[in-house]
């Protein structure tokens, strides 16, 4: 990896993350597409939920990270406080890992 | 800028501080495996300041690990990240009103400050949010990665900690009041499926980008409740 690479990839993703912002500013958005933008935001959070709790590369994650998750999930569900979930999802899959689950 | 963050609301601040711990835990892992790989210091850090996207820059380190050219890391890195235009798309409003905050804005949107200021509206809490966010991930980041880089071997590998069900759950928790409604539900679960159907079969980022096309069962607009 060289510097070269390095800023291609920064500018590359900085005019990802600008080119959106700016367009929706150029155009003027029916309220119909407006409520496609905004779901369209969560499903891509859904499905980065998705993929990270239950993937890894290509393959199957293993139980002990979707474990976590799922008693996060429990939590944030109960409208236990944030930090909580966070913590003890994490918690959940260490202890998990520390029994010996994949 | 300074009056903007007087504005915090402490429990935003705290869970904001607690996603940010778990970035500098990730960051330092991010440090440690490119040392690893034999990345320069200066590059290694350089990346964390001005790409600032986790999951393209251990992209990166895993491809020069692997002996792959810099032209395929940064490929794979873009096609990552591309899911970053359509968040442009939806958080414009909320990020500024003025070329200044647009520009310095667009830097920090980050998949965690999109999903934690959308938790909380779209008006001037959600503005707060999104900054005091973006600012204390991308400064974790940095730190993390740091700290990886000087400690090396010394640093435990973060999934000893849980760290990567942290992720997953933080975001969750964090879209769930936005899935109460129910073609964010409809859509939302379509998207999951998709994305993970797509896993097996699609480079990194794609798999994501397939969950747009949950929209297709997004069905008609949900009258709100009056009362």
């Amino acid at each position: 990896m060289n510097w070269p690479a390095v800023l291609a990839l920064a500018a590359g993703t900085y005019l990802l993350r600008l080119t959106g912002i700016v367009l929706r500013d150029r155009i003027a958005v029916p309220a119909r597409v407006e409520r496609y933008l905004d779901l369209g935001a969560t499903a891509l959070l859904v499905a980065l939920v998705a993929t990270a709790a239950l993937t890894d590369g290509d393959g199957f994650a293993g139980w002990a990270r979707p474990g976590g998750v799922a008693v996060g999930a429990l939590l944030a569900w109960r409208r236990m406080p944030f930090v909580l979930v966070v913590v003890l999802a994490a918690a959940t899959t260490a202890t998990l890992r520390q029994l010996g689950v994949p | 800028m300074r009056s903007l963050f007087r504005t915090v609301d402490r429990a935003d601040f705290r869970d904001a501080l607690a996603l940010a711990a778990a970035v500098g835990v990730v960051g330092a892992s991010y440090g440690t495996l490119a040392a690893a790989a034999g990345v320069p210091p200066a590059i290694t850090l350089g990346m964390s300041v001005v790409v600032l996207a986790g999951g393209s820059q251990f992209l990166v380190v895993a491809v020069v690990a692997a002996g792959g050219s810099p032209v395929a890391a940064v490929l794979g890195g873009l096609l990552l990240n591309a899911r970053h235009l359509p968040f442009g798309l939806a958080m414009s409003g909320i990020i500024a009103d003025r070329w200044p905050g647009k520009l310095l804005g667009a830097h920090i949107l980050i998949d965690e400050v999109v999903a934690f200021s959308r938790a909380r509206g779209s008006g001037e809490r959600a503005r707060v949010a999104y900054w005091t966010c973006g600012a204390l991930l991308a400064t974790f980041w940095f730190l993390g990665t740091l700290v990886g880089m000087l400690a090396g071997a010394a640093v435990p590998d973060p999934s000893v900690f849980g760290v990567d069900a942290a992720f997953p759950a933080a975001l969750l928790a964090l879209v769930l009041p936005a899935l109460a409604r129910a073609d964010a539900r409809r859509v939302g679960l379509t998207a999951a499926v998709l994305a993970l159907l797509a896993t097996p079969v699609l480079p990194p980022g794609l798999p994501v980008l397939v969950g747009l096309l949950g929209l297709l069962v997004a069905g008609r607009p949900v009258r709100e409740a009056t009362s």
